[in-house]
């Protein structure tokens, strides 16, 4: 009988202790979530508050946080100022990454291919077909491309990583914003769609004379040749974490309300052209108190001391002064 | 029967046990049995009619928006404003896979099935036949990438350019094998189809073959019938109900089919000749899309859903007729 009576107050005890630690429950966007899970372990060792985050996709975690299903909802794509009020939310950027073009061409090394907004347009449209194209040979001088036909690889779900590489080539080609736009899901003129940034690695590093994009962490970790960019100011810049985060700087947060910037095709003569920000959402005033104040001081220790795991992962964090003013808006805003 | 009981309930009841008191026992828990069986199988309607009203629910302002153009439009833009959506393409690439993988896995199904229950010697008949169980057991997203990281490449390396060279300048043919060679394509995924709905094909019509009464064998035998005229006269017709039973089977899961082809298909909404060129189906539409869709662009893919729920019911339907057809044609 007491054998009985310990394993029901072992079983209360397990029950209550893993629903407090289950607490901060957030969802949303696949891009983060190595380097969120990351830090929810590292934070977990530190103060024992876990943090439970399922990457469902940036459209799915915006429905849970209106719902107010999770403390927290992320995504890749900003949601517009108007809709962040009318659902009385605020919303702030968590930690940065960066798209880069990707190819598998014989003889070619990672960052000696130049390409500028309007080339990758004119290949994604389907308008500049093989790789001796003088649209391609204009940029490239000094390469010997081939006469082949260009594989055109794209992603096959919708996402944020979509959402950012269609947003710059909208921004570097009027005609890419009047025939496809941007989205997490576009109408795709050319192309095969691989599913998420490993199957669009796999399928580039399979296929020749293939072109795709994916975040810089799988460029890097796959080996892929990635190609370099010509940015806003005209300069040829390649994917460096110091070229990611010159984007960032040079982005106007101060002045942009409820954070809505979207850091592709950013000024500066160093900034990387393709850069993101994936975003965490929150009501101003949640049912659960508690668990948004400890959503919270999770994200402040993240800023604080989780950038060197940001760095391992090939995540960007966040410039100092962007960080002062979130920290400003937390305690503006959050109503505990 | 009743009768009779009832006459025995009489006469027995002066006995050491109260008849009619043990009968209505019986009789109660006869009605119990009844009521929760009964209630078990009206729940499967309920059920069924719970996901078409949900579906229709879900799909309504698509189908307000849409309207009956959904069905042959063929450009999908959810990006647009407001967004562009039409299914021609992906119940194109449904229809299309389904077909070519049924036109693969028919033929060798049944060849296999005939070849383990006719021809195989007794040693080897286990070994095959547990081969073809387990390719049944193996999880579709195994497939998949089997198909993205294998197959693909293969098919894009070796199999396309030799067809596309052999049938180049054929009229229609030469269409239908156009290139380029692509890893993700409409083909890929039709035979990624074939080789999963395969052992529906084979175990069905094993079972089915092994029914034919031995004496119908052995006197088509006996009257001097090769081996293929014995399958071809006596096997095949006797079994047919069962055979098409089988690959009706087959042809529900190939439509349905969902993450093996979200894999390998290639997710275009346009529709090309080649079949080497990447498609799209329903399911993998969904599948790829649903995650970070909303508003209309949602409600147009849970039209989708719909669309293939029917689609998969007058399959169905259209075999159950074919079999009752058949049915009456042998009884006759």
């Amino acid at each position: 009988m007491n054998f009985m009576k310990a394993i029901v107050a072992a079983g209360l005890v397990a029950a209550s202790t893993s629903s407090f630690a289950a607490d901060i429950t957030g969802a949303g966007a696949t891009f983060p979530f190595p380097l969120y899970s990351k830090w929810a372990d590292a934070y977990k060792k530190e103060t024992g508050n876990g943090l439970n985050y399922q990457s469902i996709g940036s459209g799915a975690g915006i429905k849970q946080i209106v719902a107010k299903t999770v403390t927290f909802g992320a995504s890749d794509m900003p949601l517009k100022p108007e809709q962040l009020d009318k659902e009385g939310m605020i919303q702030w950027p968590q930690a940065m990454g960066a798209l880069v073009p990707v190819v598998n061409l014989e003889g070619i090394k990672p960052g000696e291919l130049v390409f500028s907004g309007e080339l990758l347009g004119d290949i994604y449209l389907g308008k500049v077909k093989t790789w001796n194209d003088p649209a391609i040979a204009k940029l490239n001088p000094k390469l010997k491309l081939p006469a082949d036909a260009i594989t055109v690889v794209r992603r096959s779900d919708g996402s944020g990583t979509t959402f950012l590489w269609t947003d710059y080539l909208s921004k570097a080609n009027a005609e890419w914003k009047t025939k496809a736009g941007s989205g997490t899901a576009v109408e795709w003129p050319t192309g095969v769609g691989a599913k998420g940034n490993e199957g669009v690695a796999g399928n580039v590093s399979q296929t020749k004379n293939s072109i795709g994009y994916v975040e810089y962490a799988y460029a890097k970790q796959n080996k892929l040749t990635y190609g370099a960019m010509i940015n806003k100011a005209g300069k040829t810049v390649q994917p460096t974490i110091g070229a990611f985060q010159a984007a960032a700087a040079n982005a106007d947060w101060a002045g942009a309300k409820n954070y809505f910037v979207i850091l592709t095709d950013q000024p500066g003569e160093a900034s990387w052209p393709i850069t993101g920000a994936t975003f965490i959402l929150m009501h101003k005033d949640a049912t659960d108190k508690a668990a948004s104040k400890e959503a919270i001081k999770f994200f402040k220790w993240a800023f604080e001391k989780g950038d060197k795991m940001a760095e391992e992962l090939d995540y960007i964090p966040m410039p100092e002064p962007v960080v002062k003013l979130i920290e400003k808006t937390w305690s503006a805003d959050i109503k505990s | 029967m009743a009768e009779m009981a009832v006459e025995r309930d009489v006469m027995d009841a002066a006995g050491p046990y109260d008849r009619a008191r043990a009968l209505s026992a019986f009789k109660f828990g006869d009605v119990t049995f009844y009521w929760i069986t009964r209630a078990c199988a009206i729940s499967v309607l309920l059920i069924l009619g719970g996901i078409i009203l949900s579906l229709i629910v879900g799909a309504w302002p698509a189908m307000r928006e849409y309207g009956a153009a959904f069905l042959w439009t063929q450009r999908w833009a959810p990006s647009a404003d407001p967004p562009v959506l039409g299914a021609l393409g992906p119940i194109y690439g449904t229809l299309i896979t389904s077909v070519i993988a049924m036109m693969i896995a028919i033929p060798v199904g049944l060849g296999i099935a005939v070849f383990l229950t006719e021809i195989c010697p007794i040693w080897l008949r286990r070994p095959i036949g547990l081969a073809v169980e387990l390719l049944a057991g193996i999880p579709s997203i195994i497939y998949g990438m089997w198909g993205f990281f294998v197959l693909g490449p293969f098919l894009a390396n070796n199999f396309q350019p030799f067809m596309i060279s052999v049938f180049d300048g054929v009229p229609v043919l030469g269409t239908i094998f156009a290139g380029p060679p692509s890893y993700l394509s409409l083909f890929n995924a039709a035979l990624i189809l074939a080789i999963m709905v395969l052992p529906f094909i084979t175990a069905i019509s094993v079972d089915v073959f092994k029914t034919v009464p031995p004496v119908l064998k052995e006197a088509a035998y006996g009257v001097g019938c090769t081996t293929w005229e014995v399958v071809r006269n006596v096997v095949i017709p006797y079994t047919r109900v069962g055979v098409i039973g089988g690959i009706m089977l087959a042809l529900g899961r190939a439509l349905g089919e969902t993450m093996a082809v979200t894999f390998i298909i290639g997710n275009s909404f346009k529709i090309q000749s080649s079949i080497f060129a990447p498609g799209t189906t329903i399911s993998a539409a969904i599948a790829s899309e649903f995650a970070e869709s909303d508003g209309l662009h949602q409600s147009g893919l849970i039209l989708l859903g719909l669309l293939l729920f029917v689609l998969t019911f007058f399959v169905l339907a259209a075999a159950r007729l074919m079999l009752m057809r058949l049915e009456k044609k042998a009884g006759s």
